[in-house]
Parts: C-alpha cells; sequence; structure tokens
C-alpha cells in the first residue's frame, strides 16, 4: 500500500500539485486521472522519487520514503517497477537484455537463473519471440509489452505506468491494460497508472483519483464514476459524445 | 557569469557523482568494453587516414618552405617528427576527436534523457550517472593514448611516403635521419599524458552537456554542438597549461 499525505509541489512559485492525500492500495489498479497539463506525471514523479515535494509524506506500507537515506533506499527501489510513457527500453541492448538489466544489477541468482526469468517475464507478455530483437525493430506495443517485462522482472510490489497507453490504437491498449490488470491481480501488487485514456478509466479503474489544476477533485472507482456530479469530473470524462451517450443510456435504464 | 558558475558547479557536483566505485562490477567492464569499441576501435580508420594525409602534407609543405641551401635536408624530416609528436597526434588529433566521440557522448545521453531512458536507470536504484559516464571517460582515457600512438606512426609513415614521392628538395635518407635526428623520447610521454588529460576533458564535458538535456530532439543536437564547441575550447586552454607546465 502506499499512502500519500499532503503532497505539495512547485515550480518558480507556481503551485503544481496542492495539498494531494490519497491511498493506493495493494492488488488494485489505481488510476491517477486528469487533463493534460493538471499535474499527474509530475504527482507520479514525485512518488517514485523522481522529484522532491516541496512538503507532505510518501508511505510506502508505512515506510516514509522522503526521509530514507541510500542504504535504505536501494531496498525499496528494488520493490519498484516503472512503465515510462515512451517505454524508456535501452535502445542499444536488445529486447531480452532490456529485461535482464535489472536482474544482473541486483539478482544473486546465476547467469541461467536470470536468463530462465528474462525469458519467463517475456513468455508472460507474449514476446517470446522477439528477445533477440532491438527495440528499434518492434512496434510500440511491442514496446510497451517489453517495458512490462523489464517492469516485473524483480517481481516488484509497486507498479507504476505512466500513459501506458499513449500512441496506442484501441485494441492495443486493451491488450495493455488487461496485462497491467492481469499482473497486477497475480502479484497482488499496488499498481499505479496514469492515464487519461477513458477506455482504461472503465475498464480497470479499481480506485479512481481526478486531478484538476493541481487539487484532487474526486476519488472513487470506476462504477462511481460515470453516476458522479462532479462538474470538473463530468466535463473531464464526458468530453466526448461516446462517452456522453453511455451516461444517457445509464441513466435512461437508472430511470426505466 | 552567474550561468557559467552554475554551469560549472554542475558538472563538478555530475563529476563526484559519476566517478565513484560501480555498483556492479560485471556490469562495469562490460559497459567498459562496449565504450571502448565504440568510442576508440570505430575512431581508428579516421584517425590512420588523417594521420597519413597531414604527416605527408606537413613533409611536404616543410619542404616547399625551407628550400634554401643554408638549410640542411633532414630539417624536414626532423621538424615533420616534431610537429606530429609535439602537437599533431595529441592536441589536433583529439580536437578532431572531440568533434567524433563527443558529439556522439553528447547525443547518446541527451537521447537517453529525452527518451526518460535515464529515469529508467534511476527508478532502479543504480547511480545513472556512474553506469552511463564512468565507462566512457574510462574507456576514452584507455584509449585515445593508443589512437595518439597510431597517429604518431601514421602520421610519420605519411611523411616517409611523401619523401619517397617528393621529385626534388628531399630524399628517404635525409628525411629518415631527420626523424632520428636528436629524439627525446620525453616528447612522446608528454603527447600521450596530455592525450589522457584530453580524453577526460572530451568525455566529461560532452558526458555533461547530454546528461542535463532538458527539451527534445532539438535540445539534444544543440547540446551535442555545445559539447563539441567547450570540449575544443578546453583542450586548447589545456594544451597552453599542460605545455607550460611540461616543457617550460
Amino acid at each position: 500500500m502506499i499512502e500519500i499525505k499532503n503532497i505539495t509541489k512547485s515550480f518558480d512559485g507556481r503551485i503544481v500539485l496542492n495539498n494531494i492525500s490519497a491511498v493506493f492500495e495493494d492488488g488494485k489498479a489505481n488510476l491517477i486521472i486528469g487533463r493534460s497539463g493538471s499535474g499527474k506525471t509530475v504527482l507520479i514523479k514525485n512518488i517514485i522519487g523522481l522529484m522532491i515535494p516541496d512538503s507532505g509524506e510518501i508511505l510506502y506500507d508505512n515506510r516514509n520514503f522522503l526521509s530514507m537515506n541510500k542504504a535504505e533506499l536501494k531496498p525499496l527501489r528494488k520493490e519498484m517497477g516503472m512503465l515510462f510513457q515512451g517505454s524508456a527500453l535501452f535502445d542499444s541492448m536488445t529486447v531480452l537484455e532490456n529485461v535482464l538489466f535489472p536482474l544482473d544489477l541486483f539478482s544473486k541468482d546465476s547467469v541461467r537463473e536470470r536468463k530462465k526469468r528474462a525469458e519467463f517475464c517475456l513468455d508472460r507478455v507474449n514476446l517470446s519471440d522477439a528477445g533477440h530483437l532491438y527495440p528499434s525493430e518492434i512496434s510500440g506495443g511491442m514496446m510497451k509489452r517489453a517495458a512490462i517485462a523489464r517492469a516485473i522482472a524483480l517481481q516488484p510490489k509497486y507498479l507504476f505506468c505512466d500513459e501506458p497507453n499513449s500512441g496506442l490504437d484501441p485494441k492495443t491498449s486493451l491488450l495493455i491494460d488487461d496485462l497491467i490488470y492481469s499482473i497486477t491481480k497475480e502479484y497482488n501488487m499496488t499498481t499505479v497508472i496514469n492515464t487519461h485514456d477513458m477506455n482504461s478509466v472503465m475498464n480497470i479503474g479499481d480506485n479512481i483519483i481526478f486531478i484538476q489544476e493541481g487539487i484532487m477533485e474526486w476519488q472513487g472507482n470506476k462504477h462511481e464514476v460515470i453516476t458522479s456530479h462532479n462538474r470538473a469530473l463530468n466535463d473531464f470524462i464526458f468530453a466526448s459524445d461516446l462517452f456522453r451517450k453511455v451516461k444517457d443510456v445509464e441513466a435512461s435504464q437508472e430511470e426505466g | 557569469m552567474n550561468k557559467a558558475l552554475h554551469r560549472m558547479g554542475e558538472y563538478i557536483l555530475l563529476m563526484k557523482k559519476s566517478i565513484t566505485l560501480p555498483d556492479r562490477w560485471s556490469m562495469f567492464f562490460k559497459q567498459l568494453v562496449r565504450e571502448i569499441y565504440k568510442l576508440g576501435v570505430d575512431s581508428i580508420w579516421i584517425v590512420i587516414i588523417i594521420s597519413i594525409f597531414i604527416g605527408t602534407v606537413i613533409a611536404i609543405q616543410i619542404s616547399l618552405n625551407i628550400n634554401s641551401p643554408l638549410i640542411p635536408k633532414f630539417t624536414i624530416g626532423y621538424t615533420t617528427r616534431e610537429i606530429i609528436l609535439l602537437e599533431f597526434s595529441s592536441s589536433i588529433m583529439c580536437l578532431i576527436l572531440a568533434g567524433k566521440v563527443g558529439s556522439n557522448i553528447a547525443s547518446e545521453i541527451g537521447t537517453m534523457r529525452v527518451t526518460e531512458q535515464i529515469d529508467a536507470i534511476e527508478i532502479m536504484g543504480v547511480n545513472s550517472a556512474n553506469f552511463l559516464i564512468l565507462p566512457k571517460i574510462t574507456g576514452l582515457m584507455l584509449f585515445i593514448p593508443v589512437l595518439v600512438i597510431f597517429s604518431m606512426f601514421t602520421g610519420i609513415l605519411g611523411g616517409i611516403a611523401a619523401s619517397y614521392l617528393a621529385s626534388e628538395g628531399m630524399t628517404p635518407a635525409s628525411f629518415e635521419y631527420g626523424l632520428q635526428f636528436y629524439f627525446n623520447s620525453f616528447y612522446v610521454w608528454y603527447s600521450i599524458i596530455k592525450s589522457i588529460v584530453y580524453a577526460f576533458i572530451i568525455s566529461s564535458i560532452s558526458s555533461y552537456f547530454g546528461y542535463y538535456v532538458k527539451g527534445g530532439a532539438l535540445e539534444v543536437g544543440k547540446a551535442s554542438t555545445n559539447a563539441v564547441v567547450m570540449s575544443s575550447v578546453m583542450i586548447l586552454l589545456a594544451d597552453v597549461i599542460l605545455t607550460h607546465l611540461m616543457l617550460t
């Protein structure tokens, strides 16, 4: 479980995150949603330690992340996996070498066991045939899957995904969502996903946080998001005709 | 001025972060071999080609410019050797390598920064500066002296070739005598020591410009150019300082 308390972050006097508190539970897909520029990426970067908040607390299973020293941080880092927006696979390495990378750094297993684990992870994301290819030789969806394989190589307790569906077609997006969701359940991970893809929200949103201009406007789940009366949330969720129609259908069914 | 001081501070802090013991020696040596191959071995051909041609041209130009009965012919070989050993194979060759290797380092690290590959390394709890920069600095410092020695040999070979090709002014025998005349082996060490300092300058400055890139492809290009310019200026400055310290 990850708990963030009163996180505030500003750049050059401009407040980007304002007093945000939330709890991200184990075995759940926790979604952070909001418009572009609302502060989602800044929040996730603060949670994983790529940025330091101006004030607040971040607790990983009651361990205070911000007060840890280097030695204390190291084991926690091994428990984190991250899927970046652009996959962030290492260009100079093959897909298999990318997945092996965290294992080579941290695992005390033999070379053969590490390779076996990397191949298992690739197989888990249906990429067992692509291990020898370089990132430039595979599609965007395959890159995301390879990045997921790398993120889960050390069996992390916490998985962070920044816009996992950006640049993917709807079908591949659903595949990625399903993969992240099934891995979350399988390993009972605390998964935090940064997204503005409404399909993801409806598909895997166990716990959803809506951020508007750096302020946490709303928290709920995928069932509550449809029926919420929060105006800012509704403006965001029902910006497209499709979702307005879905809401109308739901409303008429409730009336009927 | 403030900006320059800020950058200097940033550079020193980055070097402090980079030059530490690696987390995993096996990964470090793997990276080191890769860097030596990519930055050093891949530069051998350009070093050989440039050195042969410049060695030839130096010999021909000296021959044309000191065509006087009062100056002995072996002066051509002697002067060619001194130019190649003292300045060309170390300083000029490293200026050329700053363009090739420096831009390579800055653009590679810069691209890793803008595509979040460096963030991915940091997330894993790895000191990204140490993991990426230390093998480049070590690799270049180890291999640049080899390139300099290659350059010395091939530059002098170019000069010898010129002595065979020249119709008048110099003969192979006088050129070879000049090459051996009043030879000071310290000049070879002087060149090698200079090149090691230049290797550090090229790799560390280029890494710095790449590591702190913000933005996208345009900024990576700018960082690459700035890395080459700053490395070249620093090489020239170091050349003056080292020459003053070691030869005067």
